[in-house]
């Protein structure tokens, strides 16, 4: 019982920080912005938290940096494709190279420091309980704010009205400039939004879950998140249920080895990449006329006045 | 403002040519290095090597690098590029420079190379290595009396021979003191992701290993360890600060004595192509300092190291037990010799597990 | 009073000929200041980038060894968003194409095979490559899944078969165990076009591909459909021109073109096959498309620039110690610069004052 217990918390803490950024690029791409940019955000977001909390001792305020870190960055993003109507593919990628070089330079100075480690949440009793205490009573900061953020999300988007507009943002532009509703408006914020949880999720790395800081630490999770949103077909519901299923599949392989399994890794690593795809596939088939994808995804919106 | 910024840049020009007119004169040395200066692991160490390099040799030599050259396409242009700068002496310091250095070697016969941890040579390119399985015994040593547990966690990279006969020499120790050790091997298919190198620490304490070992380069499984109150190795570089009380000690890459010593047969034209596969004795590795151990274990951790320097003990003596219960065919005479170490694509018994792509 | 983007009746061709000196100032001027903060002499700087490449033969064909890949799967992509239909995958497609073709190649090293072994493992790399893409196109076009996104989910899935094939089977028994194949006998070798240097037959493979594009959009009806199905998707129904015959086409051909760049890069420079065969050649292709404004000319412009920025990067690093990091930073900006100021050729910018805007929910 001791193991499942082990294997839930870390696999709770291989999840978070995709859960996270991926949290961010749904609520961006609801409004029909495609950033491709993760990646970038998120390693700036590691190097300005990391740094934000070594030089100030708090987790917390490194996490803030972090959050304003990734937030510059989808403003640039915002910038390009919003105010200048750039191409959003091209500007995402253009910016997950200037990210990777501006960690780099930022990074620098905090290579080989070692700060404390977000701390876990302690209640005497609760936290003590088999099996669940710890899973449910025992995370760190990070872990429930990322509950908290997609359940806010969640929230946002199906019971309020700004959610609304954001998704009919997304579906149809034009309509919604045709209602009255300030399409660049939301979308900018849609992407900050989606850059300040980028932030977060980086930052997750050196505050939480191997407090020192490394350039390129991020390691192609900003990637996954992408392809996460996909696999949950733009639904905060199944974006839990894919990050945690991605993230527990990580963790099983390499459990697996430990037990002497022997299936390939490289097939397990791809089982999650060909499930998106196939989850893709048939929520689309399942719905009569295309994708469940916003219907303006990715493309440029200007105002006709 | 303008006046200041072309004040500057014309100062700038200056001293850029007063330099490169000294440069002139000085030996130029090359590195192409694999990943970013600062992963604290691998490509960290050697630049700790150019940097004592640069210390001892500075008024003579003048050094170059290119981080974060990939092991593709690009790797073959980058070390021409460093010939073309006119480096006299290349260091590249990754296996998969192996071909893409060969090619450039037999392009530019002047020119010396030295590639590190592959078999490829040629009248200019020379090969180095160090003797890493012997600082594995040493900790198979000391893992086998500190685990409680009898249960040995090793987080390797790829199953290429340097790693296979790191796990083997570490059971080999291992078993001289405990027979029944048992050792769970995660792969983590990367050299570097401290994320997943953090997972595969948490899944083998998990699953009941006491001990950490890692054939990876980020501080992250000592760190795990550390946070679980386990103990472990470090990898590459002196990793104590990421676990006061867990490091029991690292093998350390010392490259500065070699590149110096290298760099100095340069300077004299007494360069010549030559395979180093160095061990304790040569300086190639070291160990860092043995601690979080009894001072019974220090010993016995000081007494092999004594003796393996001496050329007294070899982690490989005959006879090697396979994992089929077969002995391995001893070329050496007393122990396996080099090759079949270079080569090792077996597991040895006593280790329960099946060496991927076998 | 705010400044907002209007789009222009017309596409400005003033702008799209002074657009890529404007970015270019705009760079050097960053670059100025970027430079001086750090402390490196900018104009040497600057000379290291973008001149001291272009005045040796062997830096220029260097260029040409880099651009190749990045303009020939360019190409391909151009073709796609041409026509409204978003690959981004070619960096999957690039690998698989290499993986088949290098199927042959493994398979009949050592033996006495003749000089079709080359040819062959080109076809086979542009069919497999063309298949593959043809994955997310078929999805798009038979169940309405994102194009965008299943082909770049597909990377992952190709890496990973890449990574299997080169630790598994197809690892060179002589190899010590290393995640590479033997090397390619010279039956299945790009013969290179001049002693002593990198530069093959593939970049003339890769210009003739660029001629026939060119020639393909301007000069044929079936660059017509393209330009019409992705410029005006209305007209192009009512003029009888069918949109997912268009995205099966066009992805096939981006998809072969990536697969045939992809073998060409194993077999020219690399010479066997292994994990990491592609720097992210797929990816920054799609960059490329876009610098070159989604013209065959334009993308082997935009194709040329950006490998004299690599070659460049790693001139300042060696001459000037400016750090990789720095270099990336600096790609980053000038990428901006230029997809910015083009941006300017379809769109201008317009001070409007607020109470001038419709009003809200009134249509």
């Amino acid at each position: 019982m001791e193991l499942v217990e082990a294997i839930i918390l870390a696999v709770l803490a291989a999840s978070t920080p995709l859960l996270i950024a991926a949290t961010g690029e749904l609520v961006t791409e609801r409004a029909g912005v495609l950033n491709l940019g993760v990646e970038g955000m998120m390693i700036v977001g590691a190097a300005c938290g990391f740094a934000g909390a070594w030089l100030t001792g708090s987790i917390f305020i490194g996490a803030l940096f972090g959050i304003v870190a990734g937030t510059a960055m989808s403003l640039i993003f915002a910038l390009m494709a919003l105010g200048l109507a750039v191409n959003q593919v091209a500007t995402g990628l253009a910016l997950t190279i200037l990210g990777i070089g501006l960690s780099g330079l930022i990074g620098a100075g905090f290579v080989g420091e070692r700060i404390k480690p977000a701390v876990d949440l302690y209640i005497p009793g609760l936290t003590d309980i088999p099996l669940v205490g710890r899973v449910l009573f025992g995370e760190n900061a990070f872990v429930y704010c990322s509950i908290a953020l997609i359940i806010g999300v969640w929230w946002f988007l199906y019971r309020t009205r700004a959610g609304l507009i954001l998704r009919a943002c997304g579906d149809n532009h034009v309509s919604a400039h045709a209602l009255g509703y300030p399409v660049l408006r939301i979308r900018t914020f849609a992407v900050m939004f989606g850059g300040a949880c980028a932030g977060l999720a980086g930052a997750y790395l050196p505050l939480a879950y191997t407090p020192f800081f490394i350039p390129g630490m991020t390691a192609g999770r900003g990637w996954i998140a992408l392809a996460l949103v996909v696999f949950s077909s733009w639904r905060p519901g199944r974006l839990v249920v894919g990050a945690y299923l991605f993230g527990a599949v990580t963790i099983l392989q390499l459990h697996a080895q430990g037990w002497g399994v022997g299936i390939p890794s490289q097939f397990m690593s791809a089982l999650p990449y060909l499930a998106t795809v196939i989850v893709l596939v048939l929520l689309s088939r399942a719905r009569t006329g295309g994708s469940t994808a916003p219907a303006a995804l990715g493309t440029v919106f200007v105002p006709d006045r | 403002m303008r006046k200041p910024l072309l004040a500057l840049a014309a100062g700038l020009l200056l001293a850029g040519s007063v330099s490169a007119a000294s440069a002139a004169e000085k030996l130029k040395v090359g590195f192409i290095y694999l990943g970013p200066i600062g992963d604290l692991g691998w490509t960290y160490q050697h630049d700790l090597g150019r940097q004592a390099l640069v210390k001892e040799l500075g008024d003579q030599i003048e050094t170059t690098y290119l981080e974060n050259v990939p092991e593709g396409p690009d790797a073959e242009r980058s070390i021409e590029q460093l010939v073309r700068a006119g480096n006299k002496l290349i260091f590249t310091t990754s296996f998969g420079y192996m071909d893409p250095t060969l090619k450039v070697a037999k392009k530019y016969p002047n020119v010396h190379f030295e590639h590190a941890t592959g078999y490829k040579r040629n009248p200019n390119m020379s090969t180095y290595s160090a003797k890493w399985y012997q600082g594995r015994y040493i900790q198979g040593l000391i893992a086998a009396k500190m685990s409680k547990s009898g249960v040995l966690g090793y987080i390797g990279s790829f199953p290429i021979p340097e790693v296979v006969s790191g796990i083997n020499a570490t059971m080999v120790a291992a078993q001289t003191i405990n027979p029944n050790i048992k050792v769970k091997i995660i792969w983590a298919n990367t050299w570097f992701d401290p994320g997943k190198e953090a997972d595969a620490a948490k899944a083998l304490i998990d699953q009941g290993a006491d001990v950490i070992m890692q054939h990876t380069d980020s501080p992250a499984a000592m760190q795990i360890a550390s946070e679980r109150g386990k103990l472990a190795f470090g990898q590459d570089s002196e990793m104590i600060k990421f676990g006061p009380k867990t490091q029991l000690t690292s093998i350390l890459d010392t490259w500065g004595p070699y590149y110096i010593e290298r760099v100095k047969a340069e300077l004299a034209g007494t360069w010549k192509s030559e395979d180093s596969w160095g061990g304790l004795d040569s300086h190639m590795f070291a160990m860092a300092p043995y601690t979080n151990m009894p001072d019974d274990v220090k010993k016995i951790a000081e007494d092999a190291q004594a003796a393996i320097t001496a050329g007294k003990l070899h982690p490989f003596k005959c006879p090697v037990v396979g994992q089929d219960g077969k002995e391995i065919e001893c070329k050496g005479g007393a122990n396996l010799d080099d090759g079949q170490i270079l080569g090792m694509n077996f597991y040895i018994k006593g280790i329960d597990d099946k060496l991927p792509g076998k | 009073m705010q400044l907002v983007l209007e789009k222009r009746t017309e596409r400005s061709n003033t702008i799209a000929l002074v657009s890529p000196l404007i970015a270019i100032a705009l760079t050097i001027v960053t670059m100025l200041i970027l430079f001086a903060i750090l402390g490196k002499n900018p104009l040497l700087a600057l000379h290291a980038y973008f001149i001291a490449p272009l005045t040796d033969g062997y830096s220029l064909q260097e260029i040409a060894v880099k651009a190749t890949p990045l303009v020939m799967i360019a190409i391909g992509l151009s073709l796609c968003y041409l026509a409204n239909a978003w690959n981004i995958g070619a960096e999957g497609q690039f690998l698989i194409g290499a993986v088949a073709g290098g199927w042959i190649a493994v398979k009949t090293q050592g033996t006495d095979a003749g000089a079709w072994v080359l040819p062959a493992m080109l076809v086979l790399a542009a069919a497999a490559g063309a298949l593959y893409a043809l994955i997310p196109a078929i999805c798009k076009v038979k169940f309405g899944a994102s194009e965008i996104l299943t082909s770049l989910m597909l990377v992952y899935v190709a890496e990973l078969f890449l990574d299997y094939l080169v630790r598994g089977p197809w690892r060179d028994p002589h190899g010590f165990n290393f995640p590479t194949t033997a090397e390619f006998d010279p039956v299945a070798t790009v013969p290179l076009l001049i002693e002593g240097g990198r530069l093959h037959l593939g970049s003339i493979i890769a210009l003739l591909v660029v001629a026939a594009t060119a020639i393909l959009l301007g000069r044929t009806i079936k660059g017509f459909e393209i330009r019409v199905v992705g410029a005006a998707p209305r007209a192009a129904r009512f003029g009888g021109f069918n949109a997912n015959q268009l995205i099966i086409l066009t992805f096939a051909v981006s998809g072969a073109l990536a697969g045939l760049a992809g073998m060409i890069e194993v077999a020219g420079p690399i010479g066997h096959l292994q994990p990491g065969i592609s720097p992210g050649y797929g990816f920054t292709a799609i960059i490329v498309a876009f610098l070159g404004r989604l013209n065959p000319i334009g993308i082997l412009i935009a194709g040329l620039f950006l490998a004299l920025t690599f070659i460049g990067g790693e001139q300042a690093q060696i001459t000037m110690k400016i750090p990789l990091d720095v270099t990336k930073v600096f790609q980053g900006i000038l990428l901006f610069y230029v997809l910015a100021c083009d941006s300017l050729i379809l769109y201008r910018f317009k001070l409007v004052f607020p109470n001038r805007q419709v009003a809200r929910g009134t249509g």
